[in-house]
């Protein structure tokens, strides 16, 4: 199977996309010569295999409750200690990367297409369209990002979803400006005023050949973005409006340490540890992806 | 570039006349600007009051009122109107400085704001400042050092600063700091022994203090505003260091860094008297979105470290559900937004002189 | 050029290598010549080697390259064994560069007069004072009418002809004995070119310097030099004298590059239908 490879790096692509395609594949050739972004992949691909195989690493049941081992050191048995309901630290935190996976994931799934579809729309169509909807980025920016989030969850209640919902609100316009930018030079392109001549809806331009060109930067653009997701669903746990006990999350796993830090130091410590860890890995890999993306 | 005209007429510089046209043109386009972002602002708090499942005729009048009664609330409360209309009546509270009265504290928000702001705008202020002081050099040196090893570090330094949760570092810091090595002050603003020692004057208490002659208030007051301050400062450090290496190696690379060099200039007078001035222009910007980001930040420092600000008003009144005082605080904070972002517009202007 | 004295610059079999991941790339290959006090000329296309030649006498070569010569001397001190503080501050005291283009090479956020007196503050002890007064004085032997005002002005806020002069200016008032002018009028107007050589030429003679004239434009190096070398690929394809350029009588022993480079340009005297393009032949390079 040497099609792909071939399709890949040809000499003469046959569409701009084959070019811009093979352009890609050319620059993951040369990624693994990049040590630090290599570090930041093996770290998220290590997140998933933890996420995927839970019930294997964990030690102990997260939820289950021991009043009789509360607040122990790390040792043999726990290995990261045990919090105040005496449940093992470790394992709360093997589980906790599956919490975090499904908040990012969610994040990600509504903003994406919400920001491309916004800032394609706006870039292709210009005009008063373009205005407005630009408008609406400036304002949503002008805010504070965490604040407006917490407003969101004040107003909607606490909980996971709502925290998604919050973080999803407010993390959408960035994505709409790099859609935006990418069209903008797309729109400009021979072959898109080709394809207009022959005829197709400015929708199905829009999606059919803007879209798809728009990705690679999003994609960058999501991968740096996923920390600053995790970061947020952190400080939103912590202060008790993201996921609800006993639902092991990081954040509120850091908040139900805070009473003991001084005396107790590793109930905070590792959950945080744990934060830091998955979003090095994401700033790594995306700090990577970028470098690889552009030119400079 | 050059064309026959400007041959012809050698110096260009603009008539006083001129300059101020073009000021107040842009004036105009940024106070536009400024009125329609804030219009957007409040739509938003405004629909964050209009969507909370807790009705607010019930917080008025309790769970067992008769009918009429909670009917006649509900019309003194105006929301018996069209959604316009009582939009119309909270825009104009607004900006008549009525925010409404805080539950929790029982007094009106812009009171409690007043008393609160100025803690936050220490931290933030201290934090921009540790984040410059740190940031700029290290972004100078990776730019310099562009592709080998300090670039590195100072990449790898930037990446840790965008990782860490802020709440979790002041944790960290306490319990390295304080708890263990006694170096910085515990949480809250000042010790017990210094509690309301000092009549505020400015609100920021190490300057008052300073201001007074206190200077045991004075070292109280910086051992426990150093430790929240650096904590935001790290955060600061990141991003400010990677713009300023950015757009130093841009700058770098232009013509007159050559002509700099040609002239037998000292490369430390290369970087930072003509290189470094360029590039901060557009650090201007960068330095008050840092600020702004510490604005935001110190909603999670402020709890951890116990410090009477803005921040800790605005959660601590999110977990009472005490809206009026949540909105107010995201307003106000918005309104620094949009303020430091003006502020920060024009600097950027003033430094230039092609833009002055 | 007087023989007796020492030559101003002397330069054996330099290279200029850059290291890059896909490997070496040789901007000069071997180039070898000595400068007195003349107008040495050095043309060729783009590519050729002729500014990193320049970049190389004043020791600003970028990472990742790499200089090597035989031997490289000032006044007969070694440029290759001497410090990079010693290299420093031979430039622009002793060695200079004037640049293509004023609109990039000067500092668009520092007055001209502050650049103008912080060239001269490098080299000499002086009050800022002094330097100013020295900045109006060069500012006038460049033929600027109001030096004061001037003085004064953004770069932005000056034409290309002006900005030109200023930068002459700022490359001079250390008093150099070398100048390297980069391709000094390329970005210029047509009508303001001649101006800026003559100004050129004035301060070259009346201050006994030597000047390395680097261009692409053959006419103009062949009425302004002394000495031409023609460079092509990094290396010399020959040297001579500027008026043997237009001698019909000694084209046979000319090198074929440079009878390629003088077959492109259109003569007016002399019409063509179609210009000639460049042969180039890799044995050349060999």
């Amino acid at each position: 199977m040497t099609t792909w490879t071939d399709y890949l790096l040809t000499d003469s692509p046959e569409s701009r996309r084959q070019a811009k395609l093979g352009q890609i594949y050319r620059k993951w050739l040369a990624f693994p010569r990049n040590p630090l972004a290599m570090v930041g992949l093996g770290i998220i691909v290590a997140l998933l295999l933890v996420a995927a195989f839970a019930p294997l690493i964990a030690t102990a049941d997260p939820l289950a409750q021991n009043l009789d081992r509360r607040l122990l050191p790390p040792s043999g048995a726990n290995f990261f200690g045990t919090d105040s309901l005496g449940r093992d630290i470790f394992s709360r935190i093997v589980y906790g990367t599956r919490v975090t996976l499904v908040i990012v994931l969610l994040v990600v799934v509504t903003v994406g297409p919400i920001g491309l579809l916004i800032g394609a729309a706006s870039g292709y169509l210009g005009g008063w369209v373009d205005r407005l909807l630009m408008r609406m980025t400036d304002v949503f920016l002008a805010f504070p990002r965490l604040v407006l989030a917490l407003a969101f969850v004040a107003a909607l209640g606490p909980g996971l979803e709502n925290a998604v919902i919050a973080i999803a609100i407010t993390a959408w316009p960035p994505y709409a400006r790099v859609a935006r930018a990418e069209t903008l030079i797309i729109r400009q392109q021979d072959y898109i005023a080709a394809i207009r001549l022959q005829g197709a809806s400015q929708w199905r331009i829009v999606w059919k050949h803007v879209v798809p060109m728009c990705l690679p930067s999003l994609i960058v653009r999501t991968t740096l973005d996923m920390a600053g997701i995790i970061l947020i669903a952190a400080g939103l746990g912590f202060l008790g409006l993201g996921a609800q006990p006993p639902i092991p999350e990081w954040g509120a796993m850091i908040s139900a340490g805070r009473e003991q830090i001084f005396d107790q130091w590793w109930v905070a410590t590792f959950p945080g540890l744990a934060i830091c860890v998955v979003a090095l890995g994401f700033n790594l890999l995306g700090d990577g992806l970028r470098d690889v993306m552009d030119a400079r | 570039m050059t064309s026959v005209a400007q041959s012809q007429s050698p110096v260009r510089r603009r008539s006083w006349g001129e300059t101020a046209g073009r000021w107040a043109k842009i004036a105009s386009r940024e106070l536009s600007t400024v009125a329609i972002t804030i219009f957007g602002l409040l739509l938003i708090t405004f629909f964050i009051a209009r969507v909370i499942p807790i009705d607010p005729v019930l917080a008025v009048v309790g769970d067992n009122a008769r009918p009429e009664t909670y009917e006649a609330a509900r019309i003194e409360l105006g929301l018996d109107k069209p959604l316009w209309q009582q939009f119309a009546v909270y825009v104009g509270k607004v900006f008549t400085g009525d925010l409404g009265r805080s539950v929790l504290t029982s007094n009106t928000v812009v009171d409690d704001i007043k008393r609160v702001f100025p803690a936050t705008l220490e931290l933030a202020t201290l934090g921009t400042l540790i984040g410059c002081v740190l940031g700029i050099p290290l972004g100078v040196l990776a730019a310099v050092y562009q592709g080998r090893w300090p670039d590195q570090v100072a990449r790898v330094i930037g990446l840790f600063g965008y990782s860490i949760p802020v709440f979790w570092l002041g944790l960290m810091g306490l319990l390295l700091f304080y708890a263990k090595l006694g170096w910085v002050g515990g949480p809250g603003r000042a010790g017990v022994a210094f509690q309301d020692l000092i009549t505020p004057i400015t609100g920021i208490l190490v300057i008052d203090a300073a201001i007074e002659g206190d200077w045991e208030a004075f070292r109280d007051a910086w051992s426990h505003l150093i430790l929240p301050s650096a904590v935001l400062g790290i955060l600061s450090v990141a991003y400010i260091s990677r713009m300023t290496r950015s757009f130093m190696i841009t700058e770098l690379q232009q013509q007159y860094v050559i002509a700099a060099r040609v002239k037998g200039l000292s490369e430390f007078r290369v970087v930072w008297r003509h290189a470094m001035h360029n590039a901060f222009v557009p650090l201007v910007t960068v330095i008050a979105v840092s600020y702004m980001h510490l604005l935001e930040g110190s909603v999670l420092t402020e709890t951890i470290f116990a410090w009477p600000g803005l921040g800790r008003y605005l959660t601590h009144s999110l977990l009472n559900a005490d809206m009026n005082a949540v909105l107010g605080g995201t307003l106000v904070i918005g309104a620094v937004f949009i303020a430091v972002n003006l502020l920060s517009d024009i600097l950027g202007r003033l430094v230039d002189p092609r833009t002055r | 050029m007087s023989v007796i004295e020492q030559p101003l610059l002397e330069l054996d079999n330099l290279h200029v290598d850059f290291h890059t991941p896909t490997g070496i790339v040789q901007a000069v290959r071997g180039l070898s010549f000595t400068l007195g006090r003349e107008r040495l000329g050095i043309v060729g296309e783009s590519g050729s080697g002729k500014s990193m030649t320049g970049r190389a006498i004043l020791d600003l070569i970028p990472h990742p390259g790499e200089v090597r010569a035989d031997a490289m001397r000032y006044r007969g001190q070694d440029l290759l064994t001497m410090d990079k503080r010693a290299r420093r501050k031979l430039r622009g005291r002793h060695i200079s560069m004037v640049m293509q283009d004023p609109k990039f090479s000067l500092n668009p956020v520092r007055t001209v007069g502050d650049q103008i007196a912080e060239a001269y503050r490098v080299h000499h002890k002086a009050s800022a004072r002094e330097a100013k007064q020295r900045s109006l004085a060069m500012l006038e032997q460049v033929q600027i009418r109001e030096p004061a005002r001037v003085y004064e002005l953004y770069p932005h806020e000056v034409s290309g002809g002006m900005g030109q002069r200023v930068m002459i200016a700022m490359m001079l008032i250390a008093e150099p004995d070398i100048l390297i002018a980069d391709e000094p009028t390329s970005a210029l107007d047509v009508t303001v070119q001649l101006q800026i050589l003559k100004i050129l030429d004035d301060l070259v003679t009346q201050r006994g310097m030597g000047l390395i004239f680097i261009s692409h434009d053959l006419h103009l190096v062949q009425s302004f030099c002394d000495r031409v070398i023609v460079m092509y690929g990094g290396k010399a394809m020959e040297t001579l004298p500027a008026a043997e350029l237009a001698d019909e009588s000694a084209r046979a022993r000319r090198h074929p590059y440079t009878l390629g480079l003088l077959g492109c340009l259109p003569d007016l005297d002399h019409p063509r239908e179609t210009l000639a393009t460049l042969n180039r032949d890799p044995a050349w390079l060999a």
